[in-house]
């Protein structure tokens, strides 16, 4: 009887303990164990690299600068009602916080400020000096007599902008619109449109770079996995040399080739394609760009590519010819289909990094090759402006994750190749 | 791949077209890099081939550059000559060596436990580990740029250091992982069961047979830290020279020749990286290869 009942109860270990429950245990035992493996590094990463990125992207949308500066103003700006000019007391405490602030404060303010409506910087800076000899009310006439801006609803409207501790402006200034002052999305002004044309331009160079890259990876991968091992890994090395080389050291070998006195130049001259007062302008403009992140990224599409192919079988080929297809047909039915795989593997890749690119554009693109990092590095260094800066980055980076999860789903991150 | 006896006239041409098209690819992926070479030993201020030096006149060749790059004045030069490009030397070496130590040991230690079995979350945790290398470089500096200002991190060794490190890590845990796919854990069983404790069992058994994956990934952080040069800029101070940023300074403001004298020497250094790392890969190969047999 005993002996039925452990036959259909649950299997028990020596312990007396369910095996299931056992096994669990040990389960987690190793889980954590590898867990623990990785938490050094994972929180090395999360320190180091994670949370700088998303303190970049929380200032995409920070907005509390200036309410640190004006804070009572701001308090009773909210209760007017936003139609023609504000009430005595709401002058009368922008007066008082402009007078009493520390010129830095109000340096940083007035830039921001300058962002939703230009001369506030001025007018502010005017004011700071002025307001000093204005030692009793009524503070509205007497503002509005110093500078005629005070009494123009325009700029107090603007402000309002600013009142909410978060703001989606800078967002809306990475795509070319912007707030007026009823707190409307318009578009910029024409002459302020840039950043629409930079991200088409970063899609377009992009993606040619990702054709060229693929119509020149794919027939010397092809050339590389069907050859013998041992003239393989001789033109192996010329893939690999380009990708283990110093990114700064090929873009400079391709200034000296571009440039108007360079070797492309020289060599037309030489040969009397052209003449020597009308050398060519092949720096400095898009299709630099395009060239040298060509040559640059090929390895990048070359080795998931071969790697791919690689695994190609030979007998595919023969067997097709051998069934009466011609061989650019075999080819076509057969070989391509195999190896879509790899292509669409190096394309990502390629495009990945692409996208992101600064260096390079930077030193050869001159004006009409500048991409979106190239602006978002103009704003991070030269005009201050952090919060387009992280707004443009921000857009970036979702970009690439998207584009990141996608080649991480077909291709597996793991997979990477590295030489 | 090779022709066959029986090929037409079409089938020729298109053979010998593939080929010659394949030979202008590898020629536009390695000329570029050769072009310096020569160049370096010019005289001349500019980059460019002169008459002179195409003609092989000694007057033209000259290794002045090069005595700039170390910091010798030539006789009757009137160049400032600057001890920068030595500087830069040092540092790169120092940040990139530091880093790459710890690079290689965090990645190691992490690439063992994400080839775990019962690893859980292994895909989200891989491509947390894996984004350094993937987030544009440009972002990652904006980024730490104003997180190690607020902390204090920014032109200090230790931050510029804690970066590189970050940027490395990646290229360990690709690489190890990659050696410890068909790793056997029979192993590392074998030697527990004959009396090792994990430390000996590490040291004895699975560092050896991951050794290069361990190697290959380390000099791809080394090398990853050596060419970096945008995170540099945006949080090392003026002092904190590299080479790379020394070679921008160069590029952007005086366009020196000594730019492609170190330009040659950084390809004679990834030539011996190269090298290194294939010679490893074959010899990981080898090792797996006797294993699987």
């Amino acid at each position: 009887m005993s002996q039925v009942q452990t036959s259909t109860g649950p299997i028990l270990t020596t312990d007396g303990i369910p095996l299931k429950v056992s096994l669990k245990k040990a389960e987690r035992k190793n889980k954590i164990r590898a867990f623990l493996l990785v938490l050094p590094l994972l929180s090395f990463i999360l320190i180091t690299f994670l949370v700088p990125i998303g303190d970049m992207l929380s200032r995409s949308i920070d907005d509390r600068q200036i309410n640190t500066v004006f804070p009572k103003t701001f308090e009773v700006y909210k209760k007017w009602d936003r139609q023609g000019l504000p009430s005595e007391e709401v002058y009368k405490t922008m007066f008082f916080e402009v007078k009493n602030s520390e010129g830095y404060d109000i340096g940083k303010a007035s830039t921001r400020m300058n962002y939703s409506k230009s001369g506030w910087k001025s007018l502010l800076k005017k004011s700071k000096r002025k307001f000093k000899k204005i030692e009793e009310g009524p503070y509205k006439e007497k503002m509005i007599s110093i500078d005629k801006k005070w009494g123009d609803p325009e700029y107090w409207k603007a402000l309002g902008q600013m009142v909410d501790p978060t703001t989606m402006g800078y967002y809306l200034n990475a795509v070319d619109l912007k707030y007026d002052s009823n707190k409307n999305i318009v578009q910029q002004k024409e002459n302020r449109r840039i950043y629409n044309k930079t991200w088409i331009k970063t899609f377009k160079v992009s993606i040619l770079v990702t054709f060229f890259c693929l119509i020149l990876g794919y027939p010397i991968s092809y050339l590389l996995a069907t050859l013998p091992l041992k003239y393989s890994n001789l033109l192996m090395i010329c893939v690999l040399l380009p990708f283990w080389t110093s990114l700064l050291v090929r873009t400079v070998a391709w200034m000296v080739m571009l440039q108007q006195k360079g070797v492309l130049n020289n060599l037309l001259v030489m040969s009397n394609v052209l003449a020597d007062e009308n050398r060519m302008q092949l720096m400095y403009n898009q299709t630099a760009v395009v060239i040298v992140m060509t040559q640059i990224l090929l390895p990048f599409m070359v080795l998931p590519l071969f790697s791919v192919m690689k695994t190609i079988s030979p007998t595919y080929m023969r067997a097709a010819l051998n069934l009466g297809a011609s061989p650019l047909h075999a080819f076509y039915k057969v070989y391509m289909p195999n190896s879509i795989p790899g292509v669409s593997a190096g394309c990502l890749l390629v495009f990945i990094i692409a996208i992101g690119y600064y260096i390079t554009p930077e030193l050869v693109g001159g004006k009409d090759g500048q991409m979106v990092g190239n602006w978002i590095a103009y704003h991070l260094k030269t005009t201050l402006n952090w919060g387009l800066c992280a707004s443009l980055g921000a857009i970036l980076l979702a970009m690439m994750t998207v584009l990141y999860w996608a080649y991480n789903k077909i291709v597996g991150i793991e997979n990477i190749k590295l030489g | 791949m090779a022709l066959p006896a029986y090929a037409t006239t079409g089938q020729k041409i298109g053979y010998y077209s593939f080929l010659t098209y394949c030979g202008f690819v590898f020629f536009f992926l390695i000329a570029p890099i050769f072009i310096i070479l020569p160049l370096s030993f010019s005289a001349s201020p500019f980059f460019e081939f002169t008459k002179e030096f195409m003609n092989f006149e000694p007057e033209a060749w000259s290794l002045r550059w090069y005595r700039q790059m170390v910091g010798i004045s030539s006789i009757g030069d009137t160049t400032v000559v600057s001890d920068k490009w030595m500087l830069g030397t040092r540092n790169s070496f120092f940040v990139g060596i530091i880093a790459t130590l710890l690079a290689t040991a965090l990645g190691t230690v992490a690439a063992l436990g994400l080839s775990r079995p019962h690893m859980p979350f292994k895909p989200v945790l891989m491509a947390i580990l894996i984004s350094p290398m993937i987030v544009p470089l440009i972002i990652t500096a904006a980024g730490m740029f104003f997180f190690y200002s607020k902390i204090g991190l920014t032109h200090s060794y230790l931050g510029l250091i804690l970066a590189h490190t970050a940027l490395g890590t990646p290229f360990v845990v690709i690489t190890v992982t990659a050696t410890l796919t068909g790793f056997d854990t029979n192993l590392i069983r074998a030697s527990q069961s004959l009396g090792a404790d994990t430390m000996r069992t590490f040291f004895k058994i699975i560092m050896p047979l991951i050794l290069p994956g361990v190697i290959s990934g380390g000099l791809f952080a080394f090398i990853t830290s050596f060419d970096e040069v945008v995170v540099v800029m945006f949080i090392g101070s003026v002092e904190q020279i590299t080479i790379p940023k020394q070679m921008w300074a160069g590029l952007r403001q005086e366009t020196s020749p000594v730019i492609l004298c170190m330009a040659t020497c950084l390809v004679a250094l990834s030539i011996a990286l190269l090298t290194t790392v294939e010679m490893l890969r074959r010899r990981s190969e080898r090792l797996r290869g006797i294993k699987h047999r």
